[in-house]
């Protein structure tokens, strides 16, 4: 009782606090936009010094050298953006944010399910855009996320937001674009609590674990082959699998897991797979490779898994994965992964310190994210045609010192950069000055 | 076997009859009384280890030796035992054995909440200081257990109770089958044991670490003595018990070379010196383990091989481990070398079987034999006291030894009787002739040979002639053999056996029977077999390669220590951290560990040289809050554990250091974390990869203690209802509780009357003393003020308030008190507390005048801490010389250690990095990481030790799949992986 008491309190104190922060969602774009003189980072590996970007009715219609192309912008709300950096707006894949808002308050938590099989658990209805979190994310050029659900073998649909709406219906890029599953893991953890040394074991139960997951596809497929005259929410809904409307997503990280995977989808004419994670896919890049498998890559801000790794591991795997030709984008889990899904242009910038050029790196991010999601007409470069999903930096936006955010365009329309965070900023900063 | 056993116990026990104690009545016959000596003669004789005599006769009485030498008189009425050939050995002993007492059960009960108080009265507070316990309360002769011992060769064990941190007196057993407790007992009140994990019989969750097991025995001597005193007017019978063991021998059970030291520290620190029971790794650290003078037990459970067939689950195997397993049976002989008394223990084996072939394995890796058996017999008996009574043959001993064929540490010698009280226990019959080798023989025309090997009595046969191997069973038993084979026509399965006598010559005469019942003669010539157990030989003097060790012994550890240099870097970016800023073109010159000479042009003869054109020279980095590096974190059993110190536990192991120091960091602070209000010491590091714990340790190092608010300490966050206190409101009361308190005890120190000295009370006088600093863990503005309040009320200041989310709210209070904040660059969201957490905090706390760190609290962050300085020129524009500042020269003056490290300043400790590029840079990495002109990390050499790692492990594990192949035991794989600790982690060995 008391327990629940202090939730109650906790959940009151907590709306009290909700309601003063958050940033009104930007009217439509109505008046058409150019950016001159910046550098232009396409997000293909392309840089353009003086570039001249302009976007209308949310569109992206002209990207070109300004020094070279003449074009009349009379008419237009001209940013100039000389010495900065205009990017496309960075995309967060496999990311929980918007599910939970406070690791430790689980009146919060929305991103786990119970059940094994929960391929019909749809993120996308419990993505709170009120989130501080998430609107945390656009200063620092963090503007697409896919929110993903966590835990169990399946653990349900994903879907694709921007991060800038009034409610989850206004901010689908793409719903329920894929389904993600957690592959079994060749080593089980000790219960310490038992007496068990807490150090990793074989696991014995793989292959139980993953003919479960064979059953399960067969079931699935059995299932949408049939009139489906009784419904059955799970089975339905892993029928996108197999006629290729849904990726795949499979959280794996050991070597002979990813083989497993990989083949485990040969078999199963599963038509787009995801590796999520993929530790080791470094000492498979050629077979990954072979299979056209991309690689949703673990955490670059990692610590190695093994004490005789070397140190700089999980720095240096995005450069030998994409040297190996692998389809290559970065996501955040781990420790405290929605506030630090901030960090994931530091995430790229790190790759650079340990092999990648700024161009590559920035790939990781953009264009590659969004060929891997399957948004990649629409976002992740600054391309004609595409939606004018950018922002411009004042300077290197992959280093901290520099990713300095002067403006931030979602679908043409500018958003706000401030947030909860700015806001006590710009507060106490008040505070201090008044006392002088 | 069984019956064997059966039927000796049998014809022993009617023995034993004849020794019922003189003063007991007797009703079954009348009183006989047997004087008459035995006499074991024609033998070689260990009297000890190096007292031999061959061919000597040993005269024994009453259970005891009476003389032994190689002329003595044997006295008429004495029973003769002639072995010639044979040898006699003291039998073994086992001093820290659990025989024959019941494994204690583990207390039930699963409240939500932790036990605190003690579930007992009348004893000591606390449930697992047990000094009180005795084994001979507990203990069951297992005269099946014992059996197995007797076949190791043992005939003596110093048996406890094996639970909790104090459990009491052992008791000295001779493994004497056929008397009872009267005679078996040799003292019941022999060695007091100790530990440093808690008893499984309470719940009491105090200590839950190593850090507070070490504090509570500290503090307990300091009781036991204040109430030898008479101060204390209640009762406390676990403290008199303590007092009444304190003249026995004390036997620490650490397990660990680690742990080694750590016990040995506090008995010194107590003037005890304990025997300590080691973990088999000494060898890792020699010179530190020579050093505490005590005298060791050490277990001989060497690991076995690891199955590595299956590439996959090979690849996550440590070097470590690997080397552990070709390292271990060095132990012995290391500790021999290195002349560390040590005795030998059956402790940890999974059998007793196991026991010889791990002693002999030891031998094999260069343990001497008259070592081995020293280990065995006199250095226990002497660890004990009972030299006069025990572990050797001397006259007077107790007539414990063993009859074998010879030496005693050979595979091929036969154990025949082990006597302990002068009651003989029979494995072998003396006068079984040794049947193995070759014997000939006919059979329908057809010449067949059949060796006979394998143990003494119970060998193994191979039938064979020139084409065929036919299958066969033997058995010997008095000196007759039954033998059975198979026929040519292997699709039948019909047998011919054979029953045949051994004569004299050990020839073999006898009958066959044929599979359809008609019967011939049997004979068969015997032939020793030759050359065979020179074969043997050969095949085990090549021994598998030992690889050589390394500080610490695993990846990335120095085979041979780096030294201190004289290095000049020539223009280098110089990042100075002092009023010249950041110098171009500039040079360094490092010598004796210090920064020697700034400036341009500078030469030195006897330098080297590094060009560092283009990269930049910086102060290392400092980690105000840091876990890593300490086998303990949290002593989270009590709201207050200002008694305990993580300079206790630091662990020079953790691989995070070498990791760290890739990082560019070269200084932390273990910080104790934030279970309690009041935490734990802490330990000032520098990060000497490579030097044991107590170098890593900064010389007089400033005294720090952790101190914690909010959501931690009030256990909102999991199921703990009870501890006090529950909210912010308690904390507040719990400090003015303990400083109050402390202000009284100084009161009453001062005042000349006698006190209890109390650690807990120690240290927070210190505090208030202004000799020791509160590094205190905050997040919510409140309760930041609140203690500001609390420590201004008694006239002290907090030093560094860390974490410190909401200290933007509260800087100008903050910049009044003169506190210093160390705070993350941009955590928040992960509890409630930090909903108003923002990444400008730093740079507004700065704006202010604080004395602002940017600190990890994490074992991956740390290795790019200046990449989170970087932050806060995005996050409230800092300048760079500023945001470098933040987690090198103000982390430095938050520690007290600016005077010697945080800048580049003549005189200061070259404590450097080199970085290929702006430190604040994402780009930048470090390539040299220097600790007092000592580089601990260099980027080219680490590369080198990658491709050593690599080879090494690629030759340990082809002899792992040798030792496979070669028939040997393996064990599955299991992965290492060092824990990140955090502030909320808690032991685990201690649950």
């Amino acid at each position: 009782m008391r327990y629940i008491k202090t939730k109650i309190v906790a959940l009151i104190l907590l709306c009290s606090t909700i309601t003063f922060a958050q940033q009104t969602p930007a009217k439509k774009q109505t008046k058409t936009i150019a950016i001159t003189g910046a550098t232009a980072h396409i997000g293909n590996g392309n840089v353009i010094d003086h570039s001249l970007i302009i976007f209308e009715n949310g569109k992206i219609t002209t990207v070109v050298d300004a020094t070279v192309a003449k074009i009349d912008l009379t008419g237009m709300d001209i940013i100039d953006a000389k010495g900065k950096h205009v990017y496309p707006g960075f995309i967060i894949p496999n990311t929980a944010l918007g599910l939970v808002e406070i690791d430790a308050v689980r009146a919060t938590d929305d991103d786990r399910e119970v059940g094994d099989y929960n391929p019909h658990i749809r993120s996308v209805i419990a993505y709170n855009t009120e989130s501080k979190v998430v609107e945390s994310m656009r200063p620092n050029g963090v503007l697409i996320g896919q929110i993903t659900p966590r835990g169990s073998r399946i653990a349900g649909s994903s879907s694709i937001v921007q991060f800038d709406a009034w409610n989850w219906e206004d901010a689908i890029i793409k719903a329920d674009d894929g389904i993600h599953m957690n592959w079994p893991n060749n080593f089980s953890r000790g219960r310490w609590w038992l007496g068990e040394d807490p150090g990793l074991k074989p696991n014995k139960k793989y292959t139980k674990q993953v003919t479960e997951l064979q059953d399960y596809i067969n079931q699935s497929k059995a299932y949408n082959n049939g009139n489906k005259s009784i419904k059955n929410l799970p089975l339905e809904a892993m029928q996108g699998l197999f006629n290729g409307s849904k990726r795949l997503y499979i959280n794996v990280d050991d070597e002979k897991g990813i083989t497993d995977a990989i083949n485990f989808c040969k078999e199963n004419t599963i038509k787009s797979m995801v590796i999520v994670g993929g530790r080791e896919a470094y000492k498979i890049a050629k077979f990954v490779k072979q299979n056209n498998v991309p690689v949703l890559l673990q955490r670059v801000h990692l610590r190695p898994s093994n004490t005789d790794d070397d140190y700089d591991l999980p720095f240096k795997l995005a450069k030998i994965l994409v040297d190996e030709g692998v389809l290559v984008a970065l996501e955040g889990t781990g420790q405290m992964e929605r506030m630090n899904a901030r960090n994931l242009p530091f995430y790229a910038g790190t790759t650079v310190a340990y092999g990648l050029t700024k161009e590559q790196a920035l790939q990781l991010i953009t264009l590659n994210t969004a060929k891997i999601l399957g948004i990649d007409a629409k976002y992740g470069s600054l391309t004609e045609g595409k939606n004018a999903t950018l922002f411009i930096s004042e300077g290197d936006a992959l280093d901290m010192r520099t990713n300095i955010l002067t403006h931030a365009f979602i679908d043409g329309r500018e958003i706000s950069l401030e947030s909860h965070q700015t806001k006590l900023w710009k507060r106490y900063s008040e505070k201090y000055k008044t006392q002088d | 076997m069984i019956k064997k056993y059966l039927s000796l116990l049998v014809l022993l026990c009617s023995i034993s009859s004849l020794t019922a104690q003189e003063y007991f009545p007797k009703n079954n016959g009348v009183v006989a009384t047997n004087t008459n000596f035995t006499a074991i003669t024609n033998a070689k004789i260990y009297v000890t280890p190096n007292q031999i005599i061959e061919n000597g006769t040993l005269l024994i009485k009453d259970g005891k030796v009476v003389a032994s030498g190689a002329s003595i008189s044997i006295p008429k009425n004495s029973n003769i035992i002639d072995i010639s050939g044979k040898s006699v050995y003291p039998s073994f002993i086992d001093i820290y054995s659990d025989f024959g007492v019941e494994k204690p059960k583990r207390a039930s009960g699963s409240g939500r909440s932790p036990q605190f108080d003690a579930g007992r009265t009348g004893f000591y507070w606390n449930d697992h200081i047990m000094p009180e316990n005795k084994a001979i309360d507990k203990l069951n002769y297992d005269t099946k257990k014992a059996t197995d011992l007797l076949k190791a060769g043992f005939g003596v064990v110093n048996t406890h109770i094996h639970d909790g941190i104090v459990r009491g007196s052992g008791t000295l057993v001779a493994l004497n089958n056929y008397e009872g407790n009267e005679s078996r007992i040799l003292d019941q009140n022999s060695a007091q044991y100790l530990s440093f994990r808690k008893s499984v019989t309470s719940r009491q969750s105090y200590p839950t670490s190593t850090m507070g097991a070490m504090a509570l025995l500290r503090q307990l001597y300091v009781d036991a003595d204040w109430y030898a005193k008479g101060n204390i007017k209640t009762k406390d019978l676990s403290i008199e018990a303590l007092n009444k063991n304190k003249s026995l021998v004390q036997i620490f059970d650490a397990g660990s070379r680690a742990n080694v030291l750590r016990a040995d520290k506090v008995g010194d620190e107590n003037g005890i010196q304990y025997t300590i029971l080691g973990g088999g790794d000494e060898y890792e650290r020699i010179n530190e383990i020579k050093a505490t003078n005590a005298s060791l037990i050490i277990p001989i459970n060497f690991p076995k091989a690891y199955d590595v067939e299956n590439v996959y689950l090979t690849s996550s195997l440590a070097l470590s481990d690997m080397r552990a397993w070709n390292q271990k049976p060095t132990n012995p002989k290391i500790l021999e070398d290195n002349n560390i008394n040590f005795a030998l223990t059956t402790h940890d084996l999974k059998s007793t079987k196991d026991f010889k072939s791990n002693l002999l394995n030891a031998i094999k890796h260069g343990l001497s034999k008259e070592k081995a058996l020293e280990a065995l017999t006199t250095a226990p008996a002497k660890i004990l006291g009972k030299s006069n009574l025990i572990g050797s043959l001397q006259n007077g001993s107790f007539a414990n030894f063993l009859i074998t064929s010879g030496d005693v540490f050979d595979k091929e010698t036969t154990l025949y009787e082990n006597w302990v009280q002068g009651k003989q226990t029979i494995f072998e019959n003396l006068n079984t002739k040794d049947i193995r080798g070759d014997y000939k023989f006919s059979l329908n025309g057809e010449q067949y040979t059949m060796s006979i090997k394998g143990e003494l009595s119970k060998p193994k046969s191979e039938i064979k002639t020139n084409k065929d191997t036919y299958g066969s069973t033997i058995t010997y038993n008095d000196d007759w053999v039954n033998v059975a084979f198979t026929t040519k026509d292997s699709t039948k399965q019909e047998f011919i056996r054979i029953a045949a006598n051994v004569d004299a010559n050990k020839n073999l005469n006898g009958k066959t029977i044929m599979p359809n019942g008609s019967e011939r003669t049997f004979y068969a010539t015997y032939s020793k077999k030759e050359d065979v157990k020179k074969k043997d030989k050969d095949k085990e003097t090549t021994t598998e390669k030992t690889y050589p060790l390394s500080y610490p012994n695993s990846a990335y550890g120095f085979k041979t220590q780096p030294k201190q240099e004289t290095l000049l870097f020539k223009n280098a970016t110089v990042w100075t951290n002092e009023k010249e800023g950041v110098l171009q073109h500039t040079d360094v010159l490092i010598k004796n560990g210090k920064i020697a000479k700034i400036g341009q042009n500078l030469s030195d003869g006897s330098a080297t040289v590094i060009d560092a054109k283009g990269k930049h020279l910086t102060a290392g980095i400092i980690d105000e809050h840091s876990h890593i590096a300490a086998a303990s974190i949290n002593e989270a059993g009590q709201n207050s554990s200002a008694e305990v110190t993580i300079e206790d536990v630091v662990d020079d192991t953790d691989i995070s250091i070498y990791r760290n120091l890739a990082g560019g960091v070269t200084s932390i602070q273990i910080l104790h974390g934030s279970a309690n209000p009041i935490g734990g010491r802490s330990a000032l590091l520098k990060l000497k990869w490579g030097q044991p714990a107590d170098q890593l340790i900064y010389k007089n190092s400033p005294k720090f203690i952790k101190f914690a608010l909010g959501e931690n300490v009030k256990q909102s966050n999991w199921q703990s209802f009870e501890r006090f206190p529950q909210t912010r409101m308690g904390v507040e009361q719990l400090y003015v509780d303990y400083f109050n308190r402390a202000k009284e005890y100084e009161a009453l120190k001062k005042s000349g009357k006698p006190y209890r000295k109390d650690y807990e009370l120690e240290t927070l006088l210190e505090i208030l003393n202004k000799e020791r600093f509160i590094s205190c863990h905050s997040y919510v503005q409140s309760e930041i003020n609140m203690l500001m309040k609390v420590a201004e009320r008694f006239n002290f200041n907090i030093n560094t308030f860390t974490h410190i989310l909401e200290g933007y709210k509260v800087a100008d209070k903050m910049k009044a008190h003169g506190v210093g904040g160390s705070t993350f660059s941009d955590w928040w969201a992960y509890k409630y507390e930090v909903n108003d957490a923002i990444p400008y905090n730093a740079a507004i706390m700065h704006n202010q005048g604080i004395v602002v760190a940017i600190n990890s609290d994490d074992g991956e962050m740390s290795r790019r801490l200046n990449q989170e300085a970087a932050k806060s020129i995005k996050y409230g524009g800092i300048s760079e010389e500023d945001a470098w500042k933040f987690v090198t020269l103000n982390p430095a003056k938050l520690l007290h250690i600016d005077n010697r490290v945080g800048s580049i300043k003549v005189g200061k400790d070259a404590d450097v990095v080199l970085w290929s590029d702006n430190p604040l840079s994402i780009y930048a990495k470090a390539e040299k990481t220097i600790i007092e002109g000592v580089t601990y990390f260099d980027i080219k050499r680490d590369e080198a030790m990658r491709y050593a790692i690599k080879k090494e492990k690629s030759e340990l594990i082809n002899l792992m799949m040798q030792a496979k192949n070669k028939g040997l035991k393996t064990q599955p794989i299991k992965k290492k992986e060092k824990e990140d600790l955090h502030c909320d982690s808690v032991d685990h060995e201690q649950h």
